[in-house]
């Protein structure tokens, strides 16, 4: 199988690819061209016939296009780089270069149908009920009679995906909807999810000059950045410095997601072990928005305890398994440098290591390697562990008096708070540090989609600006 | 996780070197090797460092180095001896009294290496001349030189080329330092910037009514200038340029593809490896049906590039095989024995035109490719 890059459309197959190798075996799965920076930062050029493409079809049918493309990429057969894939073969690939369980890969797939199929409640949700012919045309009168103008600030997304976690797509799905056309390198891992739903948009009916593909090495993702007016990216902690404060750039980093349990319900965590274990271990504790760290004033060894007990008996069990719940780390040398960072860690004074009694948490594959669950307590937030995040099921129990957390819990992308104390709520609902907030027992990996996620897309892709109209064009917009 | 993948082997495509023209070539260089031996280590010819480091050796280079294999007899030649002062141990006796130039590489931090010379770099120029086909270079021609400038042998090199052709040069000004600190700062907004500045100082130049009609120019730069000229409704051969000559590492076969189907136009373009040790080495022609193969081949006898095994630096890997750069420098000027250069490629066969070894494939050397920040000028 060898998938070339799609330059908003026309298939181009590259003299250099990439062999995508199974995570076990070393088999081939799959060939990916890799095309330079130079050759997207000429088709970038022509970005805006992108948008063009889009806005030829009323706003509604592109709605339609893209519920029947989520039921496509769910359960339909596609031709992927010319050939066939079965939602079954999509899974099976996905698992193999990424090391993720095929049962997260079905999981994340599911996430994906869920946002394309409702489509238009989400964009209802995320404009404020903005009749969708205004993103169209930029400008047009609100159901409440107000003129109002958004304008597109890009033709098109550029967007440098992750190999990480194959949840992340989500972010990107509304786009095309937002008649805004898609330029992606995909992770160098996980190809799979650009490539099938690339296929099934198309398949649906998406003009195909509206989505570009590019795969190829960092110069790609710096072209995309230096040549698209809007663009997304994932990294590191150092990523999201490097691009701070760029307008152009909405960077996604680590989430160091947290759930907070206030001094008038900690008493009872045992009810909130479920949560908290869902928390820290869904998707393979993979994503930005799986707690990294719990926070309480009290309690928090016993809490640490019956966390460990809960995950730390988790094995590793084959790609295959349908209770598989641990990803492999698939970049030889990866797991066993992450262990080694985080054995240091949990020698710090104050730190103790609650997974320990439940046998060894590296675990080295003859390609690959493994972490099963890890939970540290820590007496207080200065620890460097307390404030760690990885790519996998890890988790540090602090200890904190609660008048102190708002001063220390840094940036947070989801924070899950149980507690009913108003005043709490209120100071949580006052915290700029804290982006996704939950006000009662939600895991943090659960997110309701008609909310918006790390930003709204839409104040991203567009500005809310003036435009002003004699009375009687006004009037006749209406 | 990902690998590269490599070319499938296939017959050449290319003329390759009858036994015996490679056999002359060797029997030229191996009395190129004695005469060298003679010059770097005569009391009278050689230079301060090469007389002294001889004392320290278990062999007399000028009696027991017979042809280009006894050369292995010297220690691996260490690049770090070319940095700092004083420069003059360096300047061959027998050249004392003539004018001088010192070029430098690297130099990012720290003290940079240098290479004293006297006429070496015109001599590889003029050599490389002979190479470019007149249709694509007319003499006469004026030169655009687009790439480092300052304390580079490439600079002058580029201007004495076009001079040799009877062509004036017109130059920008590069600092290749400062790149490569933009990018260990992550000031990417910087590096575009000053990316373009030196764009808009060539296209300020070839928009001037100077019949500029060949140029140099790295790779990353020959896409910046295509790809502002097609924002512009231009292109580099409508702006009368028909001959590029363009050096760098980060030639592939896939950029020279795409260079060839969307950039150039039309104009030509010889991709060619060099550096300020070695000289220049030209390139075999680049075809499709070569599948856009770049092979370069040393300016033998002056410079010899052998692809060697990465754990055994004096074992030579077979044809086809991938290996470390290690290169040899045998002028009157310079005397570089066995240097193991930061680049690893695959061994080409040797081409009728230049029947010797060659090189294709040339890449940052994998054990240094993660600490190495690779230009954009």
């Amino acid at each position: 199988m060898h998938l070339p890059a799609w330059r908003f459309g026309k298939p181009y197959e590259s003299i250099e690819r990439t062999t995508l190798v199974h995570f076990l075996s070393g088999e081939p799965v799959a060939e990916v061209s890799q095309v330079g920076g130079a050759l997207v930062g000429r088709d970038l050029g022509k970005a805006a016939r992108a948008r063009e493409a889009l806005l030829a079809f009323e706003p509604e049918d592109i709605v339609e296009r893209l519920q029947t493309a989520g039921n496509l990429y769910a359960h339909g057969t596609l031709s992927v780089g010319g050939t066939p894939q079965s939602p079954a073969d999509f899974v099976r690939q996905q698992s193999a270069t990424t090391g993720l369980p095929e049962s997260l890969c079905r999981a994340n797939m599911q996430k994906n149908l869920f946002v394309l199929s409702n489509m238009d409640r989400m964009l209802d949700a995320l404009s404020r009920g903005l009749p969708p012919e205004i993103l169209w045309k930029g400008w047009g009168r609100e159901q409440r009679g107000v003129v109002v103008s958004y304008q597109a600030q890009a033709p098109v997304l550029g967007l440098v995906l992750p190999s990480n976690s194959p949840g992340v797509h989500t972010l990107w799905l509304p786009v095309i909807a937002l008649g805004v056309g898609l330029v992606m390198k995909p992770g160098g891992q996980e190809p799979w999810t650009p490539y099938r739903m690339a296929a099934a948009m198309v398949e649906a009916g998406i003009p195909a000059e509206c989505i570009g593909l590019y795969p190829g090495a960092t110069d790609v993702g710096a072209a995309i950045l230096a040549s698209c007016r809007r663009s997304m990216i994932f990294g590191s902690a150092k990523t999201v410095e490097q691009y701070r404060g760029n307008p152009r750039v909405q960077v996604h980093g680590p989430g160091f997601s947290k759930i907070l349990i206030g001094d008038d319900c900690v008493d009872d965590w045992e009810r909130h072990l479920d949560l908290m274990a869902e928390s820290v271990a869904a998707n393979s504790g993979r994503g930005c928005i799986n707690t990294s760290a719990i926070w309480a004033s009290r309690h928090t060894e016993a809490i640490a305890a019956a966390l460990a007990e809960r995950l730390g008996p988790i094995p590793v069990k084959p790609p295959d398994d349908p209770d598989a719940k641990l990803a492999a780390f698939t970049v030889p040398g990866a797991a066993k440098a992450i262990w080694g960072q985080i054995e240091a860690g949990l020698k710090a004074p104050g730190v103790s290591h609650a997974t320990a009694p439940y046998g060894e948490r590296f675990v080295e594959g003859e390609r690959c390697g493994w972490l099963r669950p890890v939970v540290a307590h820590c007496d207080s937030p200065d620890s460097e562990i307390a404030k760690a995040e990885y790519m996998f099921p890890f988790v540090a129990v602090v200890r904190c008096p609660q008048e102190q957390w708002l001063e220390r819990i840094g940036p947070t992308l989801v924070a899950t708070a149980v507690t009913d104390d108003a005043a709490l709520q209120a100071r949580l609902a006052d915290c700029t540090d804290i982006d996704r907030l939950n006000l009662g027992p939600i895991p943090t990996t659960r997110l309701d989609w008609l909310q918006p996620h790390e930003g709204n897309i839409i104040d991203f892709l567009y500005r809310s600006r003036a435009l002003q109209v004699p009375a009687p064009a006004a009037a006749a917009t209406a | 996780m990902a690998s590269p993948s490599s070319v499938a082997d296939k017959p050449p495509v290319f003329a390759v070197a009858t036994p015996a023209a490679v056999a002359e070539a060797r029997t030229a260089l191996d009395a190129h090797v004695v005469e060298m031996m003679a010059w770097h280590f005569h009391e009278s010819t050689g230079c301060p460092f090469w007389l002294d480091y001889a004392r320290s050796l278990p062999f007399d280079p000028l009696k027991d180095v017979k042809g280009f294999a006894d050369l292995r007899k010297f220690p691996p030649f260490e690049d770090e001896w070319l940095r700092g002062g004083p420069v003059r141990r360096w300047v061959p006796k027998g050249l004392a009294d003539k004018p001088m130039y010192v070029f430098e590489t690297g130099g990012t931090t720290g003290v940079p290496k240098s290479r004293v010379n006297h006429r070496d770099f015109r001599t590889d120029y003029e050599m490389f001349s002979d190479t470019l086909p007149e249709e694509f270079f007319p003499r006469g021609a004026n030169w655009l030189m687009l790439g480092p400038s300052g304390p580079r042998r490439l600079r002058l090199s580029i201007e004495h080329l076009a001079q040799h052709r009877g062509g004036i040069c017109f130059c920008v000004d590069l600092d290749p330092r400062w790149v490569i600190k933009l990018i260990q700062k992550g000031w990417m907004e910087h590096l575009e910037a000053y990316k373009q500045h030196c764009i808009d100082q060539a296209i300020t130049i070839l928009t001037a009514g100077h019949d500029v009609k060949c140029m140099f120019t790295t790779p990353k730069l020959l896409e910046s200038l295509a790809l502002a000229l097609e924002k512009r409704g231009t292109t580099i051969h409508k702006m009368g340029i028909t001959g590029i000559f363009s050096g760098g590492t980060e030639f592939t076969p896939q950029w020279t593809r795409f260079a060839v189907e969307e950039l150039l136009d039309g104009a030509y373009m010889t991709p060619t490896y060099g550096n300020t040790l070695m000289g220049l080495a030209a390139s075999r022609p680049v075809i499709p049906a070569d599948g856009y193969t770049i092979a370069y081949y040393a300016p033998q006898p002056r410079a010899v590039i052998e692809v060697v095994d990465f754990d055994d630096p004096d074992a030579v890997v077979p044809y086809g095989g991938t290996g470390r750069v290690r290169l040899t420098t045998l002028t009157h000027e310079t005397f570089i024995p066995g240097f193991l250069e930061r680049d690893e490629g695959e061994r080409e066969l040797p081409y009728a035109k230049y029947p010797w070894d060659g090189i294709s494939g040339v890449r940052p050397f994998r054990a240094l490719a993660a600490s190495t920040t690779v230009g954009v000028y």
